[in-house]
């Protein structure tokens, strides 16, 4: 007769749990073998999620937040006013350059914006009205953007979207949002002495401007205005690109101009003059690889450099910030006040290197005095793909690309505060204000 | 009308200078000149006059000087200034907005709060001695060195095996010009190393010294028997010296990838990159330099080159699955009987079929007693003569792991010069005592050729 006394199965478990001893039943014996392989598995799940997932790569988190990867798609709707196209299509047909020049971010969000999710065909439920103007595509034989004609085919186009939709009366433009990338953003002129003058347009003053150009304290930005990187055709420059593992051997590059030999021969106006300290100081220093020639190999070069210096020129912001920060490079910003693309999303400090215009005679102590486990942590930030992605505007568009962190910078702005709506007959702007010229029609 | 003359000009606005358009914008803004513009504009005339005598834009200077602010640096625009008043000779520069601008300054500084950044014109700011500061060369050197090696951890091998390095060697007129070369290559080399080098004739100071200037971790052992004056017979003994080489390793329990180096071979760095992705037996394409001093042998090379203009080649072969296919060697055929018999000939050192240097090998091939060695590789201790090349220790070459992208990259070259065998050389390089005759450089032959 077998006397097999079976203990109680729950303190027999229990045992096993901690000794996977003893147990001589081969039913809890399986049992026990399970539960230890479940906690097993448990573990090295628990293991491989906690594990540094890339140590190439570092997260970004700017000072609104890990908000690089957010999906702004549910967070906000935009509504697209429907312009006559010869506010749009037909400045571009005209013109087809203004696809592949660095201004062409507003004809890509317009574009954008048409095929979105967060795109609303219903006014009433919308929170943010988008007017599309392709403001910045009167080009010259040269290629170069003329701003003349731009203030007037803006107010022209406000007139007609406050003349046939309410939404514009009811905020005075508070919640409609325009891109406006040219040089000095609203303030529609390339000369910055004439930019200050004229100020932002007036009709422009209360709605949120999209624009590529910030400075703080000055007058052409506005609070609360989103600032963008320039277009940089995102096709090209993934062509360019080198085997990862060829060492960065040049420690700092630059190709442009030092002297704007048409208009500031003598230097000392264009950059502020930083431009031709760069070159007086260090045109003879062999780790400075630095020329006003453009080889072909631009965009190669800059994945073997250490450090990009992204000077400012006539205006502080240029496309070779977007291509640093898509090359690796890290980016060494000389210009005083700049306020930079996405500035709240993405931690610039510990990205680039920032460079007072007056400590330009010493940047090459500047540079070899940061530490180098802090160029290595600068550079493990800019692997990251989120932060590559976030200076482009690829077509077709990906998640966490330009278009989505401007919806992003848009959905943090709301809700709207309800200063933003007026009463009605309340009128703030002064529609005529400004130069006389800018008050024709269009 | 007014709107396209501006236009116009605005048209170069890049190309043209925007001065032009400073007074043009002015003048269209007040119909009626006011008694200040008159002023401006006579005062304007008077500089171009001084300016045309004088031979400079003194206009600068007096604006500069009077108008400047904070933002601007006074020592090194004038610094600057000169360097450029001698270039710009250039009148109609002169006509500047820069009094229009130079007004606006203080205007803007009212108009602007709380901004450091002023526009206008500022002073370019250089320091006193712009060239480079070589302390910061270094530390920049020194970065660009933290920077690569973080970058070879990332994308670069992964757990990278010390390299083990056989080179044999023999003291003669050549040696430390290719021992030298050799050597530098593996001082670049970015990987742990051993070298082993094994000397013909037992260890000798020349030798000694050589190795020694390299910093590397060095095995020096001697060789009982002399070099023999002919090729074959050197080649053979080469062969048992790179025997015993592998006879260290596997005493010693050395732990790593074994290659080759020849000391007259050139070697890339591409090289010592792609032998860390063998298993145990790899092979790579050696390229193959045959030279030929002798002036005769230049009409049959020519013959030769156009049924083959290509460098020889030695190395696996593969088929277009990238498998190993089979072996390219070296043709001896057009050159028999020509070649070098002795090391001094003058005629064209020919390799054998396969070259040593072409392979590679885990040392866990040679270990006595390693658990997880393959079956097909030979004991050495079981050889009873010596081998031609490495696949000797193999029982099936088709094992071999072909390197190089399948063997179509050349890594290194196979090269023999040796210098006549009645040349002389001063031990270690060193003339001592320093030669007695010196002719003086008036006296010289070639100073009589000349005239």
């Amino acid at each position: 007769m077998p006397v097999s006394s079976s203990p109680p199965p729950i303190l027999d478990s229990s045992l096993c749990r901690l000794l996977f001893l003893g147990s001589r039943d081969s039913s809890t014996m399986r049992k026990c073998l399970w539960l230890w392989g479940l906690l097993f598995i448990a573990l090295g799940f628990a293991w491989s999620i906690t594990a540094e997932r890339n140590p190439r790569t570092e997260r970004i988190s700017g000072s609104a937040g890990d908000v690089l990867e957010d999906d702004p798609v549910g967070r906000l709707k935009v509504y697209v006013y429907e312009l006559p196209s010869k506010y749009n299509k037909k400045i571009l047909q005209k013109d087809p350059r203004c696809l592949s020049h660095m201004f062409a971010a507003e004809i890509f969000m317009h574009r954008f914006l048409l095929s979105s999710p967060v795109r609303t065909l219903n006014p009433e439920e919308a929170d943010w009205f988008y007017t599309p103007i392709y403001a910045t595509c009167d080009l010259t034989p040269t290629g170069l953007p003329l701003p003349f004609k731009s203030p007037r085919m803006v107010r022209s186009a406000i007139q007609l979207i406050s003349s046939s939709w309410p939404y514009w009366n009811r905020t005075e433009g508070a919640d409609h949002f325009f891109v406006v990338p040219h040089d000095f953003g609203a303030c529609f002129h390339y000369q910055e002495e004439k930019a200050i003058e004229r100020g932002i347009l007036p009709s422009l003053r209360r709605a949120t401007l999209v624009q590529t150009f910030g400075q703080r304290n000055h007058v052409c930005l506005n609070e609360g205005s989103i600032t963008i990187p320039p277009y940089a055709p995102p096709q090209k420059m993934q062509a360019r690109q080198i085997p990862p593992d060829t060492p960065r051997s040049i420690f700092v590059y630059f190709r442009g101009l030092f002297y704007d030999v048409n208009n500031d021969p003598e230097g000392g106006y264009y950059a502020r003059g930083a431009r031709a300290a760069v070159w007086e100081n260090f045109k003879s220093n062999p780790l400075f690889d630095i020329s006003t020639e453009h080889p072909t190999t631009y965009y190669e070069d800059m994945q073997r450099a250490i450090f990009c210096l992204c000077p400012l020129g006539w205006a502080p912001w240029s496309p070779r910030l977007v291509e640093a920060v898509v090359f690796g490079c890290i980016p060494v910003i000389i210009a005083d006040d700049i306020v930079l693309p996405f500035a709240d999303a993405i931690p610039w400090e510990e990205i680039g290197v920032f460079v007072a215009e007056e400590d330009v005679p010493k940047l090459d102590k500047i540079l070899t005095s940061i530490p180098p486990h802090v160029i290595l942590r600068k550079q493990r930030l800019l692997a990251n793909p989120s932060m590559k992605r976030a200076m482009l505007f690829p077509q077709p568009t990906l998640p966490g690309d330009a278009f989505h962190q401007i919806l992003n910078g848009l959905a943090r702005k709301l809700p709207h505060p309800k200063s933003v709506y007026l009463k009605p007959g309340e009128k703030i702007l002064n529609w005529t204000a400004g130069p006389i010229t800018d008050l024709k029609p269009w | 009308m007014k709107l396209s003359g501006l236009h116009q000009s605005y048209i170069n606005r890049r190309t043209n200078s925007f001065r032009s358009s400073g007074p043009l914008d002015s003048s269209s803004d007040s119909a009626i000149k006011s008694p200040a513009a008159i002023f401006w504009l006579v005062f304007h005339g008077l500089c171009c006059l001084i300016s045309l005598l004088l031979g400079y834009r003194f206009s600068r200077l007096v604006f500069f000087f009077l108008f400047s602010t904070s933002s601007t640096n006074f020592y090194t625009s004038p610094f600057r200034s000169t360097a450029e008043l001698v270039k710009t000779l250039d009148v109609h520069s002169v006509l500047s907005n820069n009094p229009v601008a130079n007004l606006d300054l203080p205007l803007l500084n009212k108009t602007v709060t709380n901004s450091r950044v002023v526009v206008g014109r500022h002073g370019i700011r250089i320091r006193p001695w712009p060239h480079p500061d070589p302390v910061e060369v270094m530390k920049a050197h020194r970065i660009i060195e933290i920077v690569q090696k973080e970058q070879r951890s990332q994308f670069g091998v992964k757990n990278p095996r010390t390299v083990i390095v056989v080179t044999p060697t023999y003291v003669r007129t050549f040696q430390a010009l290719h021992l030298t070369g050799v050597m530098h290559s593996l001082m670049l080399v970015p990987y742990d190393l051993v070298w082993i080098v094994v000397e013909a004739g037992g260890v000798s100071n020349e030798t000694a010294s050589l190795i020694a200037k390299s910093g590397l971790k060095t095995i020096h052992v001697g060789f009982n028997q002399r070099m023999p004056n002919s090729w074959e017979e050197r080649h053979k003994l080469e062969s048992k010296m790179r025997l015993r080489a592998l006879r260290i390793i596997r005493e010693k329990k050395l732990d790593g990838i074994v290659m080759f180096a020849d000391d007259s071979n050139m070697h890339s760095m591409e090289l010592f990159d792609e032998i860390q992705n063998v298993k145990w037996f790899g092979a790579v394409s050696v390229g193959i330099l045959t030279h030929s001093v002798n002036t005769d042998e230049m009409a049959d090379r020519k013959k030769d080159e156009e049924e083959n203009p290509r460098m020889p080649v030695q190395g696996p072969a593969c088929n277009a699955s990238d498998m190993l296919a089979g072996w390219h060697t070296f043709n001896t055929l057009p050159f028999a009987g020509k070649s070098a018999v002795y090391i001094d000939d003058r005629a064209i050192v020919l390799p054998r079929k396969l070259e040593w240097s072409g392979f590679v090998l885990n040392t866990r091939l040679l270990w006595k007693d390693s658990s997880d060695k393959p079956k097909w590789i030979k004991d050495i201790d079981m050889l009873n003569g010596d081998i031609e090349s490495p696949l000797g220790l193999v029982n099936d070459p088709s094992v071999v792991e072909p390197l190089g992208n399948c063997g179509r990259q050349v890594l290194l070259w196979w090269l023999r010069v040796e210098a006549r065998a009645d040349s002389k050389f001063p031990p270690r390089w060193i003339i001592d005592p320093p030669l007695e005759i010196t002719v003086p450089s008036k006296r010289t032959p070639w100073a009589f050729k000349i005239q």
